[in-house]
């Protein structure tokens, strides 16, 4: 495979990531480089990446990437965990879910435990399966819980209008989506920032488009740079948002234009505003931040598994050595933690980001361990 | 017409009336008795049957001839969930998977035995197609069936079928291969691509959501590594990487050398089409399941001429070097990337689970 296609852009792929235009553009990183500068890349699927490759150590030393909260199973509030847990355990349920979610700790077990005891527990990779699943056990309630950033946010409006189309009313969705700009709003906002220029999340933006973005730029006199997931897209963020900071111009630029428009998937953002409304949401680690979650628009309330079931109190408890809520805050690296790679490893995690592949935790734990 | 003995699920030979032979399997069918007796003739004996089978005594009576005094014996349980999938089935598995896993020991695999544990209301046509590829792989791996046993269990209390094999062969003099034998120095080998079994069950399960070509590799691997061995006795290390991946195994293999297996990432031949199935689904390569793949760690210098050898087989056309053993760093797998940066491979944490987005 070549690098480059016949229009002369790089290749899907074999060209996103190959090495020689990757190092190209890190010989322009460090030539523009003159000062110290704190970026974060705000999806797990970019930590993931810039882990997986190692970019963090081709990137010249003044560069500190610090971990974004952008990985959804991570910053799912505990008591939406306990409440799918809650549910997941009562008969006659079939509850769905990513497959991520399932190792993700509760404040007693997680869904694999309650699978263990008897519970039916599925994987999905989409909640349209979850529908199928509903109109195929007429006899069961099917519960799908819904987490995810603004990118899994239509599909999951596009399950609850299906369930609608077809009268299903044995699916509902324990809605737990929450989005970007309100968590870059509070993390800019808070005493302890040392965030100086954002690398925004593709996939997100591939949805919402990133018109959202230049009045948070604007307020904090932030860069942010819409950023891909290739080693290529990844370090072209980076080298805009340094140029961006080197010259003191605050901007918003779209460094994944083969997959994000400004005005970003319209159909997508109709489906979500017509199923959901922006709700005040606990991020796990995080705390709540004021309207930055998505429930469920009065006309479908129903479909609300929250509602439907009765759940009750849960009295909700986090491990006491985790410190999972700085690592999202950009805080505390993985490493920094004293359980890290002891009592906390991916086969018995203490917090969220030890599970998921785009959490920062099992990131460092898989790439970025250094050798004694 | 209808079948009057349609309904009808006899329990063994208790009644005078002659039993109907059933298209599925029944509780009876365990029993020991007559439906017993007949499920082995007619289903068992008359695809794998050899002179040691047909013994019909409680233990197959084997003589051994020539000079070898040392013995390799694995046992290993099929679970395998569809029973049938693109490029093999639960049988070929159960047959191949302990070939395999005696060969490694540089064993020439000879006799096995097939214990089958079948859930009541099993499709007897299922299991006719699983023994007849078992009697197939057999005979392509030149492996004997030497004792069989066979249960029922009640409907829900087992997954269709389950087999259990055990392998027995022996070790010819001068081999000495095992997991703690690589040594600083060595190269690392991989017979072909990987992750294609493991991509071929999850989308037999239906779980990968689009359609793909990609076939598991399923295969009997101890001709192949007859000839390398026969060829080069000093080869150290032999293990198949099946659950767990390549970076699992590397990573025993590590632990049991007490060495730094140092791979180098662009020489890791993954086939395009399952590359794509990991990406879209979140999975690493590395981290799936194969079943007719095999890693050959020996001295440098023996790199061409097993290169050589290894690719004039079928199930080693891809046969590549992929990475070196050494010193420092014991017990550490070390991935080299294409960019020049280093990352540490770890074994497999538990169930492969897929990415959200």
């Amino acid at each position: 495979m070549t690098p480059v296609t016949d229009s002369g852009t790089p290749d899907f792929l074999s060209g996103y990531r190959n090495a020689d235009l990757v190092k190209k553009v890190l010989v322009e990183i460090h030539r523009k480089t003159t000062r110290p500068w704190a970026l974060m890349e705000i999806c797990g699927g970019q930590t993931h990446a810039i882990m997986q490759y190692g970019l963090d150590q081709l990137l010249p030393e003044q560069i500190e990437l610090i971990h974004g909260p952008g990985c959804p199973v991570c910053v799912t509030a505990l008591e939406l965990i306990d409440q799918g847990l809650w549910i997941a355990r009562q008969p006659d349920v079939i509850f769905t879910s990513f497959g991520d979610m399932l190792r993700v700790p509760g404040s007693k077990g997680d869904l694999f435990s309650v699978r263990a005891a008897g519970g039916d527990i599925r994987v999905v990779y989409s909640p349209i399966d979850a529908v199928k699943i509903a109109s195929q056990n007429p006899e069961k309630q099917v519960v799908f819980f819904a987490i995810g950033f603004e990118t899994t946010a239509p599909v999951n409006a596009m399950a609850v209008l299906q369930a609608e189309k077809m009268g299903l009313e044995n699916f509902s969705i324990l809605p737990a989506n929450v989005l970007v700009p309100p968590a870059m709003h509070a993390i800019l906002s808070s005493p302890n920032n040392r965030i100086q220029g954002f690398l925004a999340a593709g996939h997100v933006c591939a949805v919402m488009g990133y018109w959202e973005y230049p009045p948070i730029a604007e307020q904090y006199r932030t860069p942010i740079v819409v950023t891909g997931f290739e080693p290529l897209d990844l370090v072209n963020g980076i080298l805009k948002t340094v140029e961006l900071l080197e010259e003191d111009h605050v901007d918003v630029l779209n460094g994944y234009p083969r997959a994000v428009t400004f005005e970003g998937n319209r159909a997508a953002q109709a489906l979500i505003e017509r199923v959901f409304k922006p709700v005040d949401r606990n991020w796990r680690g995080i705390g709540m931040i004021p309207e930055s979650g998505l429930g469920l628009q009065t006309g479908y309330q129903d479909y609300d598994a929250g509602q439907r079931f009765e759940i009750g109190q849960i009295q909700t408890e986090e491990s006491e050595i985790c410190i999972a809520g700085l690592v999202l805050q950009g805080v505390k690296k993985p490493s920094d933690c004293p359980a890290f790679g002891t009592l906390c490893t991916p086969q018995s995690p203490l917090g969220a980001p030890m599970v998921s592949s785009e959490g920062a935790c099992a990131a460092y734990y898989r790439y970025g361990r250094k050798l004694q | 017409m209808s079948d009057p003995f349609e309904n009808v699920r006899m329990q063994g030979p208790v009644c005078p009336i002659p039993h109907h032979p059933s298209d599925t399997v029944v509780i009876g069918h365990g029993s020991g008795g007559q439906m017993t007796r007949d499920l082995i003739r007619n289903i068992f004996q008359s695809r794998l049957g050899n002179e040691y089978l047909s013994q019909g005594n409680d233990a197959a009576r084997i003589t051994l001839s020539g000079d070898s005094k040392q013995i390799a014996i694995s046992t290993d349980s099929h679970v395998v969930s569809p029973l049938f999938y693109p490029g093999g089935d639960i049988g070929r598995l159960a047959v191949c998977g302990t070939v395999n896993d005696v060969a490694m020991l540089g064993a020439v695999p000879a006799f096995l035995t097939a214990g089958f544990i079948l859930e009541e209301g099993f499709p007897m046509e299922s299991l006719t197609r699983i023994i007849e590829s078992m009697a197939s792989a057999c005979e392509e791996a030149k492996v004997q069936i030497v004792a069989g046993d066979t249960k029922v269990v009640e409907k829900g209390k087992a997954d269709g079928i389950f087999i259990n094999t055990a392998g027995f062969g022996l070790i010819p003099e001068g081999r000495n291969l095992g997991g703690q034998m690589a040594q600083p120095g060595d190269a690392v080998l991989i017979s072909g691509a990987l992750g294609d079994h493991g991509i071929a069950v999850l989308q037999a399960r239906g779980d990968l959501g689009f359609e793909s070509g990609i076939q598991s590799d399923l295969a009997p691997l101890n001709h192949m590594i007859g000839k390398l061995l026969d060829a080069i006795p000093d080869v150290h290390v032999l293990r198949d990487p099946t659950r767990g991946g390549l970076a699992t195994t590397l990573k025993e293999i590590a632990c049991q050398s007490q060495i730094c297996v140092r791979l180098r990432e662009e020489t890791i031949p993954i086939k395009p089409d399952v590359r794509m199935a990991c990406e879209m689904l979140g999975f690493d390569p590395l981290y799936l399941a194969n079943e007719g793949k095999v890693i050959v760690i020996l001295p440098e210098y023996q790199v061409d001429n097993a290169l050589n050898i290894l690719r004039q087989s079928p199930y080693g056309k891809m046969a590549t070097r992929i990475g070196s053993v050494e010193s420092s760093n014991p017990e550490q797998v070390l991935l080299e990337t294409p960019f020049g940066t280093t990352r540490i491979l770890d074994m497999l944490a538990g169930e492969i689970l897929p990415r959200i987005c």
